[in-house]
């Protein structure tokens, strides 16, 4: 059979009434962000950084609001104290721990003795014994000493305090109303060997300070029964062993001194027990919230100067790269002589200058600003100048468009994953910069803000080998929210340049 | 190259003018110390400042604060903190301290640093590459201020190896003193060393996957011999700069790490006078580190066309 023999009949359209179309992708569009998106997700280092930096962000939201404690909270006796929550010490963890190195047999006595009288034990173990031979009056006598973890917050125990009248009555109703006991038996100094300053001993010593015990074992108290001496009347309740005749205050000249437990005093004034998950600072404040305030000032200080130097920078660069010529020259001149002025120099003055007239936040801001937003209109410039030879901005202008339209409609949009992922970046060195400013106290955000990071963390400095928690936790958080912001601002970076696209696939 | 050096010098001095001119205007608007009524002192600080012309207009007064620094290199006396004392001698008494420190640190941290660069790239995309890179990002990102309080904490409290605080004394090379600025060396040595390790690493990927570093392994070089001669060389068009700059840097200092070591240098100086409101300590600290950030600038600048001549680029403008 051969071709050209086929009759004209036999040929039939494919289509004769319908009209072609392309077919319809049957893919999904991927638009740019949805592209970056997934990039980004693709870098795991990225990604656990976004998480944690997430959890970061909402610690510095929520923790002042739900930490039961505010930045006027500051006691006055837990100072630099270790992290303490009643509930979790007995299992070791949040107990205060403090170290004591070489306790002698009287200071034993006396921690022992708190224990006893107060229910609350501050030995929490002895860590080391040591053995140490003195010669006294001719004889060799072996000396033991002790390194001892003391729970801090017990360790506190009983304090001197002087009440007026009414404030001794309301004491005494509250411990009526909730069995708390807060006012203990007094002791007079005359009866334990004329010690005035240790409102701690309340037991018979011998001469040589320490405790003097009954056949048991047992501490013999002290206390006195001088109803002469008695202040205020006291109808409250009465710790055990009570005879009924021990005398719960001394009578000063218009008011009150009694021995107080200052655990259960602070439940009285502030209505719970402590709680310092992360111990408190230099300033009795509670480090967790402190933490918690300090990065939710620096998050939104960061984030408002990023804003605006985003908004001077990008619009400043485009002048700049748009034009070109002689004012990028003039505009560059500019940025050149603001960007050589040293960021302390800059903070200084403007705090000299500005912090009385329009208070100390705003200046300090003012001086990030002053010379934040050079780099950005850097960038914005370098993508101006990628972009506005390209043809479709030819195009653009051909058709009429006015330079202002072709600068923020046609060019700005295509430069903008550029320079938004690059505030990533420049939040943490923000944040950085922020927080060495209020550690060298050149600026001092403490009225304003309740503390700072690098507030807290000068602070702590101060008391390195006392309390390295007050140092360590700041450090922490700094460190984890810079190196989070830093990974999770790269991740981004990559993820918005159309060049590496596919290179790792 | 030699008129493009002499111009970006003349410009840098310009510049440098200019901040001088803005930041000594700022100062000399702040209001003055109020001195003691009765001080025998009183009388002659208030002379000093009528000489210096704290009465006539701004632009009078900055000329004659060059006049005497051209002609005699008056910085002026200190007014509160070392009462009397002439600045630029006390200034220059607390340099060598800030130098040492910055010395040793960035002489053991560049090598370092360029070695861990350079094995990151020959082993890239191995365990080794990754465990520094990831390490490299980590240390840049934590400020450097958290190393010291760890090194304090951990080495100097902990395991007693160093002293807390530096010595005093000025034998700045003794074993005594070496110990004891251990410290501070080290908190300023991390983010050098992952700065160096980050940009060589860059560099040397980049070099690596050139053509002509396959030209060099083709005509028989053997891969030890390419790397070094071929590579590291390209390489170093980027990472000389920096150290030049680094070394330019040596004598600013850092003025936490100075605080936190108690480093009698500069940057306790310049602290001490923001927060004494010593304004000529403060007004010399303010040219000192301008004048240190203008130069590592201008030498970064102009080194790169001293060393690659593809980049010479400024001299034809």
């Amino acid at each position: 059979m051969t071709y050209e023999k086929i009759p004209a009949e036999k040929f039939r359209f494919v289509q004769e009434n319908e009209k072609l179309h392309d077919k319809e992708l049957q893919t999904k569009a991927r638009g740019f962000f949805a592209d970056a998106m997934i990039r980004f997700s693709k870098n795991k280092s990225s990604v656990i950084a976004a998480y944690i930096l997430l959890f970061l962000v909402l610690y510095a939201i929520f923790v002042p609001f739900i930490s039961g404690y505010t930045a006027n909270d500051k006691d006055p006796m837990y100072v630099n104290y270790p992290a303490f929550n009643s509930k979790l010490a007995p299992y070791g963890i949040m107990n205060g721990k403090y170290v004591m190195g070489s306790q002698n047999d009287k200071s034993m006595d006396i921690w022992y003795g708190v224990g006893e009288e107060t229910g609350k034990n501050p030995v929490i173990r002895v860590v080391g014994t040591h053995e140490t031979t003195v010669k006294k009056r001719g004889k060799e006598v072996v000396q033991y000493t002790y390194d001892i973890e003391v729970n801090r917050y017990y360790a506190l125990g009983i304090m001197y305090r002087n009440f007026n009248q009414a404030d001794y009555e309301k004491l005494q109703a509250w411990q009526n109303e909730t069995g708390i006991q807060v006012i203990y038996p007094y002791v007079d100094p005359e009866d334990i060997n004329g010690i005035s300053d240790n409102p701690n001993i309340w037991f018979k010593l011998n001469s040589d300070g320490t405790a003097k015990k009954d056949e048991n074992g047992n501490y013999i108290p002290a206390y006195s029964t001088r109803a002469d001496k008695q202040g205020f009347e006291y109808n409250s309740i009465r710790i055990d062993g009570d005879p009924g005749n021990w005398v719960y205050s001394t009578a000063k000249s218009g008011s009150v001194q009694c021995r107080i437990l200052y655990y259960n005093y602070y439940i009285y004034v502030n209505g719970h027990e402590p709680s310092y998950i992360m111990g408190t600072n230099v300033m009795g404040m509670d480090m967790f919230t402190c933490i918690g305030l300090g990065a939710r000032f620096s998050l939104i200080f960061a984030i408002l100067v990023s804003a605006i130097n985003l908004t001077i920078g990008a619009i400043y660069g485009s002048i700049q790269g748009y034009y070109g010529g002689w004012i990028d020259m003039t505009l560059d001149r500019i940025s050149d002589v603001l960007s050589g002025v040293p960021f302390v120099v800059v903070t200084t003055l403007f705090q000299l200058h500005l912090a009385q007239k329009v208070g100390v936040v705003p200046s300090f801001l003012f001086a990030f600003v002053l010379t934040g937003w050079i780099s950005m209109a850097a960038l914005t410039r370098k993508q101006f100048y990628r972009f506005k030879g390209q043809e479709f901005i030819l195009a653009a202008r051909t058709l009429g468009a006015s330079d202002r339209r072709l600068m923020f409609k046609h060019i700005f949009p295509n430069a903008i994953g550029t320079i938004i992922t690059s505030c990533a970046l420049i939040i943490p060195g923000v944040i950085g910069s922020e927080t060495s400013m209020t550690y060298l106290g050149i600026v001092d955000l403490t009225t304003y803000a309740g503390t700072t990071i690098g507030t807290l963390l000068s602070q702590g400095n101060a008391a390195v080998t006392t309390a390295p928690h007050a140092m360590l936790w700041p450090s922490m958080f700094l460190g984890l929210l810079m190196i989070c912001f830093n990974l999770f601002g790269n991740g981004l970076r990559d993820a918005f340049n159309p060049t590496t696209r596919g290179v790792e696939d | 190259m030699f008129k493009y050096a002499l111009q970006r010098i003349f410009y840098m001095f310009c510049v440098f003018m200019i901040i001088t001119l803005m930041c000594f205007i700022l100062i000399r608007m702040l209001p003055l110390p109020v001195l003691p009524p009765e001080d025998p002192h009183t009388k002659v600080v208030e002379m000093r400042r009528e000489a210096l012309g704290y009465n006539e207009p701004y632009l009078v007064q900055f000329w004659l604060f060059l006049k005497n620094i051209v002609t005699d290199w008056n910085w002026g006396l200190s007014e509160k903190l070392y009462f009397g004392q002439d600045v630029w001698k006390i200034f220059i008494g607390k340099l060598p301290a800030t130098m040492i420190v910055n010395l040793y640190s960035i002489l053991w941290t560049i090598p370092v640093g360029i070695g861990l660069g350079v094995l990151a790239a020959l082993k890239k995309n191995t365990w080794i590459d990754y465990f520094i890179s990831t390490a490299t990002m980590v240390v840049i990102s934590v400020p450097s201020f958290v190393y010291a309080f760890l090194i304090q904490y951990l080495l100097c409290y902990k395991l007693q190896w160093f002293p807390f605080l530096m010595k005093g004394g000025t034998d700045y090379f003794s074993w005594a003193m070496f110990k004891s600025i251990v410290p501070p060396i080290l908190s300023l040595s991390f983010g050098v060393i992952a700065g160096f390790t980050r940009t060589t690493r860059a560099e040397l990927t980049e070099v690596l996957t050139s053509e002509f570093m396959l030209l060099a392994r083709t005509k028989g070089l053997t891969k030890a011999q390419a790397t070094v001669r071929h590579a590291l060389r390209n390489c170093f068009v980027v990472i000389v700069p920096g150290i030049f700059g680094e070394f330019i840097g040596i004598l600013g200092g850092s003025l936490i790490i100075e605080g936190i070591f108690a480093i009698p240098g500069v940057g306790g100086l310049t602290l001490n006078a923001i927060n004494g409101l010593d304004y000529n300590i403060f007004m010399l600290s303010t040219c000192f580190y301008t004048a240190i950030g203008l130069a590592a600038g201008l030498v970064v600048d102009i080194s790169y066309g001293f060393i690659d001549p593809r980049i010479r680029m400024g001299s034809k403008k």
